[in-house]
This record gives C-alpha cells, sequence and structure tokens, in this order.
C-alpha cells in the first residue's frame, strides 16, 4: 500500500530518477478509446500494483461517466520520452520548410474536418 | 406480520442501504486515491440499488413511503439487513473481506432474482448483476493480493475473516417470508445458493492462503430485525441525523 505523501518516481521528467519506494505501487499511464474517437488517447495516470489492477483502477477513475470502451494501461518506465533539450535540433529544421505543410491545396467544403 | 413481499424487499433494500453507507465512509480516507475512487463508486452503484429496491417496497406497501422515508424515518429495529453488512469498516483489509463475503453471496442472488417470476424484480436484479459482477472481480482480487501478500498483510485478512465469518451462516438462513418467495416463484430459497458459495469462498481462500474458521456458528437476527448489532444504530445516527434534526427538511 502506498503512502499518502508524494514521492519521486522512475521515469519521470520532473524528478530525478531513484527507485520506486518500495512502499509505492507503481505509475502506469492510460489510454482511452472514446465511444466516438478512432485512436487511444492518454487520458492520465494513476498507481497500481500490475497491469490487471491498473485497468480497474482506470476504470474507476477515467472511466466512470461511461467515457471509454477501451482502456490500454502502459507502465510508465515502459514509456521512452523525447526530452525537452532536445526541441531544438527536432522540430526547428521544420519551420523554415513551407513546402513540408499541405497549406497550397484548397480543400473542398465536402471533404468536412481535416 | 406485514406483506412478505414488503418484508423481502426491505431486506433487499436494507442491505444495499447499509452497506453503501458504510463504504462511503472511506470517501477521501481510503489508503490509496484509487481504491478511494473505486469504493465511493462501489458505494454509489449500492445507493443507487436501493433506490430501486425501497422504492418498489415502497410502491408494494401502498403507504405512501418513498425510498427516502424508508431509509431516513425507520429506527434499527424496522432495518432488515444481514447484520454482515452493518459490521465497522476496520482496516482496509476488512472492509475488503467483508466486501468479498458479500459480494459473492449478492451477485448469486442476483443472478437467481434475475428469474423472478416478478417482472420489476428481475428487471432491478438484471440491471445490478452487472454491477455487482465488478464488484465482486475487484474485492476477489483485493482479498488474495492481500491475502497472498506480505505477512502483515497477510495476518490482517485472516484476522479479517476471523471477525466477519461468524456473519455468514444469516445469508442463507430460510424463512417464512423466504419460503412465501420461493412458493410464488419471486426469490430463490438462500439455503439454496450455499452449496456454490462454499465451493467459490474455498477457492478464493486458497489462493489467498486464509483458512476459513473451523466453527460455523452464525450470528442471526439481522435480516428478521429480531437482534441488530449495535454497531447498526450508531451508523444511523450518522446517517439519519438531518431528517432526525430537522424531519422532513428537503432541498
Amino acid at each position: 500500500m502506498s503512502s499518502p505523501e508524494s514521492s519521486p518516481y522512475k521515469a519521470t521528467e520532473a524528478a530525478e530518477h531513484t527507485e520506486t519506494r518500495k512502499t509505492e505501487w507503481p505509475l502506469w499511464e492510460i489510454f482511452i478509446r472514446g465511444q466516438h474517437g478512432l485512436s487511444h488517447r492518454h487520458v492520465g495516470s494513476l498507481h497500481a500494483a500490475d497491469a490487471e489492477m491498473a485497468i480497474k483502477n482506470a476504470r474507476d477513475v477515467y472511466t466512470r461517466r461511461n467515457e471509454g470502451v477501451s482502456i490500454w494501461a502502459v507502465e510508465a518506465s515502459a514509456i521512452a520520452a523525447s526530452s525537452p533539450e532536445e526541441k531544438g535540433a527536432l522540430y526547428e529544421p521544420a519551420n523554415d520548410k513551407v513546402y513540408r505543410h499541405p497549406t497550397f491545396f484548397d480543400i473542398p467544403d465536402e471533404v468536412g474536418a481535416m | 406480520m406485514s406483506d412478505p413481499l414488503f418484508e423481502y424487499l426491505c431486506r433487499l433494500g436494507d442491505n444495499t442501504l447499509v452497506l453503501g453507507h458504510r463504504v462511503s465512509e472511506w470517501c477521501g480516507v481510503a489508503p490509496v486515491l484509487e481504491e478511494d475512487i473505486a469504493l465511493a463508486n462501489v458505494a454509489l452503484d449500492l445507493i443507487g440499488q436501493t433506490q430501486l429496491w425501497l422504492g418498489l417496497a415502497g410502491e408494494v406497501e401502498g403507504d405512501g413511503r418513498d425510498a427516502d422515508r424508508l431509509a431516513f424515518h425507520r429506527d434499527v429495529w424496522d432495518f432488515r439487513n444481514v447484520l454482515l453488512v452493518e459490521q465497522p469498516n476496520g482496516d482496509f483489509g476488512q472492509t475488503m473481506m467483508r466486501q468479498f463475503l458479500f459480494d459473492t453471496w449478492h451477485l448469486s442472488m442476483l443472478k437467481a432474482l434475475a428469474g423472478s417470476s416478478h417482472e420489476q424484480i428481475a428487471a432491478i436484479a438484471e440491471k445490478s448483476v452487472k454491477e455487482v459482477t465488478y464488484h465482486l472481480e475487484r474485492s476477489t482480487d483485493t482479498v488474495i493480493g492481500l491475502g497472498d501478500g506480505t505477512e502483515e498483510s497477510h495476518d490482517r485478512m485472516q484476522k479479517a475473516l476471523d471477525r466477519l465469518y461468524p456473519f455468514v451462516g444469516e445469508m442463507f438462513l430460510s424463512d417464512d417470508i423466504d419460503a412465501a418467495m420461493v412458493t410464488q416463484g419471486i426469490a430463490p430459497d438462500p439455503a439454496s445458493l450455499r452449496k456454490a458459495f462454499d465451493a467459490q469462498l474455498d477457492a478464493v481462500l486458497a489462493e489467498a492462503t486464509l483458512t476459513k474458521p473451523a466453527d460455523d456458528f452464525a450470528h442471526k437476527g439481522g435480516k428478521t430485525g429480531a437482534r441488530h448489532t449495535e454497531h447498526l444504530g450508531h451508523m444511523l445516527t450518522q446517517m439519519q441525523w438531518l431528517q432526525r434534526a430537522y424531519p422532513d427538511a428537503s432541498w
């Protein structure tokens, strides 16, 4: 059982990457596919002892008002994330290449939302 | 004796009302956020079922009492819940053991009631089955996880089982009211549910490495209203204080 006060977790950017406290359940990231949506969306995170319990907890924490038809739970430490410091190298080169953006087409109204 | 059907509906409604209130006592103070929310969801499900059962009880009685009236304007001796559900929360383990024992009985009872000759009872049971299936899944997992967990969690779960097991037997006692329900095809004989319950209990306890108490002694007097434990009266002073202090107050 975890204790109520917060503590750093493995694999979060904000905290130092120390070991999870022994009394604390691991952190899980929760993705839910809504009835009307096509893909799973990240909705938040929670603590659970294992994957099965993470899905049960997600059901209680995030789908109590009938929001979803499918739940994914991923242990936070299993997610590889880009670092904010690399922002420049990763994304800025795209800014001066307008031809990469499909802004030169007139989209017919019949297409609807893109 | 009043109408057996009214009595019977009060038994169903008071079980869910009293347990729903008990579980709601964890709101805001459960050991972790996730469990807090899950327990509140269970409590809300049970209160929702109470509205249906006691609402129907009031209709059957035909005395103008609705679900709220029955919930908040009766005293201990009028309550017809089994003794198990009024037992105090204790620690989290005791709460989950109580939940598991009740859920196991509750689900098999509701499944039988879904085939009731009484159309409204069958409909309420069918709706409740979906909710209680999930309650049972959750409480079973927790009992196994904590029972087969650390030395401390195991000890606490064993203590909880020893404390609560004497209240299991009452759920399967049959009396005149049950007999009247069986005759009309409204509800099953509670005693007929015992065998499956025991099998399920044994399987879960084995996985949880817990030992069922050898003594089969059963406290009784809750569902007949003859002798509730001292805990129910204390609970009602909390649950009913507003209607007691300001009778008929409304929003």
